[in-house]
């Protein structure tokens, strides 16, 4: 046992990142092995992008409000799917740790919960960028819009979408760290739910005056409020980013306490041995 | 039988030399469950060096114990310390210094038994990881594993990378759980032969809990007696052969599990 003779094996040598970044190379390791995991991250975003691709074309022959601006809908298209991932990749990254029954090991290591968190966000990014960005260059090839285009406000669009999809994905584990993986369907179903509001393709104005506030109640409505600004006005509304950072903060914060809350009773009801297959 | 790689190395680790308090320390752990009673008022000590067996019949409180003392269940009542660090509290100060292998929680199965140790070696902050995982491989006889999925190995081999697992970063507390309970008779004797001597050459604290009592009375120095969720008894393996009057372990073992008292207090009376 020559590394018994080094108490250096045994010391705490990582620190925070070192523990996350331990997460993120398992799940590194995980695509490796399973190609069809990262073609599925690719492929609906692609397939969304050039449904859409299409579906402009032929507005752009038949509307004027998207003859202001042949990107708008691809635009949107991808930007959404910022969203989608962004939440996907977090809850499908907690829910890889469930499915492969590894949660125990998790819990019975230096890593602390709010590590755990930091990592499935770190996961989340690495897979909206997997699935994202070959459908933004894609739609460069076949319909010559760059979202690219949009200049600094992408940057801005793209990280409080990614954080909003966070909040999601934080709540959608929450759920199944508390009811089990009963409730898995709810990761792949909960961004639907709230698509109607988000003004995704067409205005705020276009919902009725009673939904007008549920629809501003979330970060997606001055997101795409904003991106439109951009492509049709060419103006920043530096209002509609403050606006969705305020929000995008606050569900930050909910999802956040919803998950580590769940992972304190799971931890109090022994749950985190038995979340599983 | 197989021999054994050269394992032993005559020296303590530095980090272990001259510990003479309890590495572990159990005061009145208790657990209920929507009224339900699983552990109630447990109370021990391991010291470094020490082997400590937690036995009893299914249900008895040990995996509830266990899972307690390891931090991944909170306790309704009670206190855990390990190295010093109160559980409930500072658990994250303990872990890297812990570690611990249990059938009831998998691996991934999908990555390789490489990938698997070097994610568990940086999760524990080990420097190197991949020439630790390299190491414990040799040790634990998986090099020629190294590059299958844990997925596809047999039971046996499964058990090995567990271990290995529980090994990477060379704990000061090590649990285990059913240590040998997949492995044939050849494999398993292998396996308790090295437990022994990384046991002694580690000076680790290693809590275990086991159904095969040979394995109990081969590796442990104390044992602890469980019944519906408490400690009905406590001592040497020797010491509670002799007290029972039995000829070993299992036989003080079945006493226990169906409530007979021990011989020298049948006689006492």
């Amino acid at each position: 046992m020559t590394e018994l003779a080094n108490p250096d094996v045994a010391a705490d040598q990582g620190g925070t990142w070192t523990r996350v970044g331990a997460v993120v190379l398992r799940h590194i390791y995980l695509m490796r092995t399973s190609w069809p995991r990262v073609f599925e991250l690719m492929y609906w975003p692609t397939i969304q992008m050039i449904l859409w691709g299409f579906i402009t074309q032929f507005f752009l022959q038949h509307s004027s409000y998207v003859a202001q601006a042949a990107g708008v809908l691809i635009a949107a298209v991808l930007l959404w799917d910022v969203l989608f991932r962004g939440q996907l990749g977090f809850s499908l990254s907690f829910l890889e740790e469930v499915w492969s029954r590894n949660l125990g090991n998790l819990a019975v290591s230096p890593l602390t919960p709010r590590e755990f968190l930091l990592s499935l966000t770190v996961m989340s990014l690495l897979r909206t960028l997997i699935g994202v960005l070959p459908a933004a260059l894609l739609a460069i090839v076949f319909y010559e819009f760059s979202i690219f285009s949009l200049g600094p406000p992408l940057v801005a669009f793209f990280a409080l979408l990614l954080v909003f999809g966070w909040a999601i994905g934080m709540m959608v584990s929450a759920l199944v760290l508390r009811v089990g993986q009963g409730a898995e369907s709810v990761a792949w179903l909960a961004i639907f739910l709230i698509a109607p509001v988000s003004a995704i393709y067409y205005p705020v104005s276009v919902l009725p005056p009673w939904l007008q506030p549920v629809s501003w109640a979330l970060p997606t409505a001055p997101v795409f409020e904003g991106m439109r600004a951009v492509l049709i006005d060419g103006t920043l509304r530096y209002d509609l980013l403050a606006h969705a950072l305020a929000v995008d903060l606050a569900y930050l914060g909910l999802g956040a306490s919803l998950f580590l809350y769940s992972f304190h009773v799971a931890r109090k009801r022994g749950l985190l041995l038995q979340v599983g297959e | 039988m197989r021999p054994l790689r050269p394992l032993v190395k005559s020296h303590v680790p530095r980090h272990l030399a001259g510990v003479s308090d309890p590495i572990i320390r159990v005061r009145n752990l208790g657990k209920q469950f929507d009224g339900f009673t699983a552990v109630h008022d447990v109370t021990f000590d391991v010291a470094a060096g020490g082997t400590t067996a937690l036995l009893g019949a299914n249900g008895a409180g040990k995996t509830t114990t266990l899972a307690m003392l390891l931090g991944v269940l909170l306790p309704s009542s009670g206190s855990v310390t390990i190295l010093g660090h109160d559980m409930r509290r500072a658990r994250h100060k303990a872990m890297p210094a812990v570690n611990f292998s249990s059938p009831y929680v998998d691996l991934p199965r999908r990555l390789t038994v490489a990938q698997t140790l070097r994610f568990f070696a940086k999760l524990f902050g080990v420097r190197d990881a991949r020439t630790r995982a390299r190491e414990i491989a040799a040790e634990l006889e998986l090099t020629a594993q190294m590059h299958q999925r844990v997925g596809q190995l047999s039971a046996g081999q499964k058990t090995r990378v567990s271990l290995a697992k529980a090994l990477i970063n060379a704990p000061r507390v090590l649990v285990l759980d059913e240590p040998t309970a997949s492995l044939d008779p050849d494999t398993g004797d292998w396996m308790r032969s090295y437990l022994a001597a990384y046991q002694r050459a580690s000076g680790c604290a290693i809590l275990l809990a086991s159904h095969n009592m040979a394995e109990v009375e081969r590796l442990c120095d104390h044992v602890l007696m469980m019944r519906r969720g408490g400690i009905v008894d406590r001592g040497a393996p020797s010491t509670l052969i002799a007290r029972y009057g039995r000829a070993n372990l299992e036989e003080v073992f079945l006493d226990i599990a169906r409530e007979r008292r021990a011989g020298a207090e049948v006689a006492a009376q």
